[in-house]
């Protein structure tokens, strides 16, 4: 029997959460909220009811972020000062993109999307590059390429939103109407996802697996940009001009993000498996870590993914007259919904692990990708705005 | 035993055993997997189209057999439906299961758990403490419930348990989740069209495929007012009203009456630049005899006006019977004047001209056109004004579309007039470019084509031709062969364009001397037509004595090229749009939806049990706290339902607060 003094400290603070914060937590929500207030009295005259309370609505859900999470502060500060620069740069004038050296190189919208670009798939080969090499220099390295990449991503959304108006104010709307814009949003949300992962297990070598399905969507904005010029902003049909795209679309993207960040722990899973003393297994976090992750992914991307469907039964309901009419879109969007309830329901009830399910998830990932491109490609239905 | 009794038991095991299948998790997922897989189905096979489409896709014998599969209607097919009612079924009888264990475990904090039980657990500790035993027990529920647990307190012989929970909501998300299932397919259900397929079984309800006015659809195909829900549409044009929608049903339709008149006093739509719609809405009124006085309101997309009930969307544009003014232009023989049409768009109209009787079917109008150019790299949008698309019947029912452009369209600096022609709708339109003449008009074109059809006009250049140009007699053999076929090519590509001339040459030469044979037809034709040009320039008072000029020779090659294109053409007249008064239609979409509101409740019950069920986390705790030899022994052992790595820090943390506040000096035993 052995006596020891107890050694663990008290550090569970019990104070309410509200009173845990600190002064930079409050400076932090002063910010936004000011942030907030100003541009709904700038821009008040372009919004109804619904978007002033989509608006403040989105600011509570970014002070909430920022406590929960910190790095999101700078995130926002960066993209939120760059953005403002892209919009004083421009002062109303959509002609100073090409004459203006920062907008033209910098931070107009398909100059920063052209960043992103870059941006990402460098760290994509700095991720893998520190995978084999075991540097973490370069594994930090990538890790602020990522950060850079959102960055530029989220000011290109910003600022593309600031540029449709300038075409003239029946054409504003928010950058995520079309496929060329939600790919971009689809890219700097599965890397924040990652990030939050990243930062939580302190594991950097889940970039190398994640990033490259980045790059890949990276690859097809290029293409289509250049291929297809899909870069220009087009203005809106009727059926899309509703304040239900402000929620809809972003919070499918947070569930298509989470989905694929869930194939890719599904690809680390397998090939870490195969091998249990390789590269992969002294760099990885342990197989149970993996499926952990792997859950937590699907858990949120289903979460979201609800509400994304839900929300868009109920635009429909309004645009098109009724909730459900088994479109195309729709029905993928159940497909998807039915494939990860089965996942989950394999996982918690039936207690299924590792290997099977890290297969489903990677089939997963190609159901969600049919959804959401697949669809748009090869069948025609209501949701054919969408179109390549 | 008695024999009743047997089989009552045997009836309650079998009654068991179904419900353990129903219930069961293999099922379940089965279910999700076959629904999603026929779904699929769905999606790549298009749904509800004319039953026409499928035959040419997939032939009778397949369309026999997909149609008797109900695959072109497959979210309303028995099996499809059979499957949603086993997955309803299915949740059910897990919601039924499971929800009295799980507002059991929800509720009781278990305080009666033997010491044995605990020690069996995972997370455990054990500490000893020099406080009283009631006290401490006090203090450290205390403690759990600053941490957020709800505590019971309970003091037993010999002991003081102390049984904490937190997070019980996240069950509460299980049967939040799957009885949301339910409540959406309730919803659904109210919403769907079973009734109605079960009245057209009964043979109550005939589904009309014909093509009827409103005021010809036969009962047996039209809905009362006391159909409760149902989604369909109707075109009303400016000025019009209606009391009725079109339910669209597999091949055909069926007609529902509305306890109110809807009227359509204007319709406005804007544009874009690029001609795509910007916004449209309609100023609608409602003319409802219970109510008496008529209720105005503007809807749009986006925006319904919820009557009663009855919700109105704006869901499309047409044209809702333009008046148009036509000029028609007889192509055989043109006379200098043409003949006037008033015709009226979605209507037809009986023609006589000389290849026999026709009818035109006004089929749309716009009232622009606007096409993307490429001009100096840039994208810029061009208006080319009013078209109007109709069909020519023929005598035997064939008929072609044609799709006529008001304005002269500029092709390399030179005017034309457009005329798109294809036999049908799968076709691209192909276009017949008419060349206009120096007054900007197509009369010089009739009259040269009424000369080259002219037998006697061709006849005397041909005769004029081989006088001069050959030096023949009349009386000469080769005189003879040499103007008749010089007049049968002229009237074969005059009446049947360049192909024919092709035809005659496979027909008549052998292969490698074809090209060769054909060029020297066209030249023929070429000669012919010349000599008429200059004949009719000259009849129009052009001085041609120093030959024509440049634009007088780009005019001929255009016109022949016209010619050559005619025969395909194939329409006895020109149809040129002189003047329109637009008239437009709104599509509505008119729907009663009762089941709506269930749906968004099963929606949000939906939601709120999957973030329940994730995000919140169902964990109990117990500290048994005994006195034993004049000190505490506290007995800390805690369980999180559905345990994962996360509550370990949670737990190592809650051990370190309390033992720090029993104020522990001795660990582990």
């Amino acid at each position: 029997m052995s006596v020891t003094t107890e050694t663990l400290s008290h550090e569970f603070d019990t104070t309410p959460f509200l009173r845990r914060l600190s002064v930079l937590d409050w400076l932090w929500a002063l910010l936004v909220v000011a942030g907030t207030v100003a541009a709904h009295r700038l821009y008040s005259e372009w919004m109804d009811g619904y978007e002033v309370g989509i608006l403040y609505g989105s600011a509570a859900a970014l002070v909430w972020l920022g406590w929960g999470w910190k790095p999101m502060r700078g995130f926002s500060v960066a993209v939120a000062l760059l953005s403002l620069a892209a919009i004083g740069l421009y002062g109303g004038e959509l002609a100073r993109g090409e004459s203006n050296f920062f907008l033209k190189f910098l931070i107009s919208s398909q100059s920063a999307i052209m960043w992103m670009s870059a941006l990402y798939v460098m760290a994509t080969v700095t991720y893998i590059f520190a995978l084999i090499a075991g540097s973490g220099f370069s594994g930090k390295v990538a890790s602020a390429m990522t950060w850079s990449a959102s960055v530029m991503g989220s000011v290109g959304l910003m600022v593309r939103w600031r540029e449709s108006y300038l075409m003239g104010a029946d054409i504003g709307h928010i950058p995520v109407s079309n496929l060329y814009e939600v790919f971009i949003l689809f890219a700097v949300m599965t890397a924040l996802l990652y990030l939050t992962y990243e930062r939580r297990y302190n594991n950097r070598a889940i970039g190398a697996f994640v990033l490259t399905v980045i790059s890949a969507a990276v690859g097809f904005i290029l293409w289509y940009a250049f291929e297809r010029e899909a870069h220009h902003i087009q203005p809106l049909v009727p059926a899309l001009q509703s304040y239900w795209m402000k929620i809809h679309v972003p919070a499918n993207f947070v569930g298509y993000g989470a989905f694929a960040l869930a194939a890719m722990l599904g690809v680390a899973y397998l090939l870490m498996e195969r091998r249990p003393d390789g590269l992969l297994a002294r760099r990885l976090p342990t197989l149970e870590v993996l499926d952990d992750i792997m859950y937590k992914a699907i858990a949120l991307g289903f979460a979201f993914f609800t509400v994304a469907t839900v929300l868009g039964a109920m635009w429909a309901a309004e645009a098109w007259g009724g909730y459900w009419s088994w479109d195309p879109k729709e029905t993928w969007a159940l497909i998807v919904w039915l494939n990860y309830a089965a996942w989950l329901h394999l996982r918690l009830t039936k207690g299924w692990r590792g290997k099977p399910l890290a297969w489903w998830a990677i089939v997963g990932l190609f159901v969600t990708l049919f959804a959401f491109v697949g669809v748009n490609m090869f069948l025609s239905g209501l949701h054919s705005y969408g179109s390549l | 035993m008695s024999q009743t009794e047997k089989t009552g038991r045997r009836q309650r095991r079998s009654g068991a055993v179904l419900l353990e299948f129903l219930g069961s998790m293999n099922l379940a997922i089965t279910l999700l997997v076959a629904i999603a897989i026929a779904s699929v189905v769905g999606t790549v096979l298009q749904q509800n189209e004319p039953y026409n489409n499928y035959i040419m896709k997939f032939g009778p014998f397949w369309f026999e057999v997909f149609k008797s599969l109900g695959l072109f209607d497959i979210y309303a097919a028995p099996w499809f439906l059979l499957l949603l009612g086993f997955l309803l079924i299915s949740t059910s009888v897990c919601v039924y299961r499971n929800t009295p264990a799980i507002i059991r475990d929800m509720r009781h904090f278990r305080l009666g758990v033997q010491e044995k039980s605990l020690r069996a657990f995972h997370h455990r500790d054990e500490w000893r403490s020099p406080d009283p035993a009631a006290p401490l027990a006090d203090t450290l529920a205390k403690r759990l419930r600053r941490h957020g647990y709800r505590v019971r307190h309970r003091q037993f012989e010999g002991y003081q348990m102390v049984a904490a929970m937190r997070g019980g909501t996240s069950r509460l998300g299980y049967i939040l989740s799957h009885l949301s299932i339910v409540v959406i397919c309730i919803g659904g259900l109210l919403d769907g069209n079973l009734p109605l397929r079960l009245a057209e079984w009964r043979g109550e309800l005939k589904v009309e495929t014909r093509d009827l006015a409103v005021s010809q659809i036969p009962p047996e195909s039209t809905l009362g007012t006391d159909n409760s829900s149902f989604r369909g549409s109707v075109t009303i044009p400016e000025g019009s009203r209606a009391d009725f929608v079109f339910l669209g049903m597999r091949d055909g339709y069926l007609l529902q009456k509305l306890p109110f008149t809807v009227a359509l006093e204007a319709f406005r739509i804007e544009h874009y630049p690029s001609g795509m719609p910007k916004s449209f809405e309609s100023d609608l009124v409602i003319i409802d005899e219970a109510r008496g006085e008529p209720l105005r309101k503007t809807i749009a997309v986006n925006h319904p006006w919820v009557y009663k009930g009855y919700a109105i969307y704006q869901s499309s544009f047409s044209d809702g019977g333009s008046r148009l003014q036509l000029q028609a232009w007889p192509l055989d023989r043109p006379a200098t004047e043409p003949l006037r049409i008033d015709a009226v768009v979605n209507e037809s109209s009986r023609l006589s001209t000389p290849r026999g009787e026709y009818g035109l079917e006004i089929i749309d109008f716009k009232p622009f056109n606007v096409f993307p150019v490429e001009e100096a790299g840039s994208k810029k949008f061009n208006n080319y004004g009013p078209s109007v698309v109709f069909k020519l019947r023929a005598a035997n029912g064939e008929a072609r579309e044609y799709v006529n452009y008001q304005m002269p369209l500029m092709v390399e600096g030179r005017p034309f007039l457009l005329s798109g022609m294809r036999a049908t709708p799968a076709e691209e339109y192909r276009y017949l470019h008419i060349p206009l003449d120096s007054d900007g008009g197509i009369k010089r074109f009739l009259r040269f084509l009424a000369l080259a059809q002219e037998k006697g006009r061709i006849s005397q250049v041909a005769h004029q031709q081989a006088l001069n140009e050959l030096g023949l007699t009349e009386a000469d053999p080769l005189y003879r062969d040499f103007t008749s076929s010089m007049s049968s090519l002229v009237g074969l590509f005059v009446e049947h364009g360049i192909d024919a001339l092709v035809e005659l040459a496979e027909k008549n030469v052998p292969e490698e001397k074809r090209n060769e044979a054909l060029s020297s037809y066209i030249k023929v034709v070429q000669g012919v037509l010349g000599t008429l040009y200059v004949e009719l320039l000259r009849e129009e008072g052009v001085d041609v004595a120093a030959g024509i000029d440049e634009q007088q020779a780009l005019y001929f090659d255009e016109v022949l090229n016209a010619f050559s294109l005619l025969g395909p053409y194939g329409s006895p007249l020109l149809l040129r749009l002189q003047q329109y008064e637009h008239v437009e239609a709104s599509g509505l979409q008119i729907t009663r939806a009762p089941g709506q509101n269930i749906v968004y409740l099963g929606c949000v019950m939906l939601m709120a049990g999957v973030f329940f069920m994730f995000y919140l986390h169902h964990r109990r705790l117990w500290l048994r706290i005994e006195e034993r030899e004049g000190q505490t022994h506290i007995l800390f052992a805690a369980a999180a339902h559905r345990e994962r790595g996360d509550f370990d820090s949670e737990f190592a943390r809650l051990r370190g607060d309390l033992r720090h506040s029993s104020s522990a000096v001795l660990s582990r035993i």
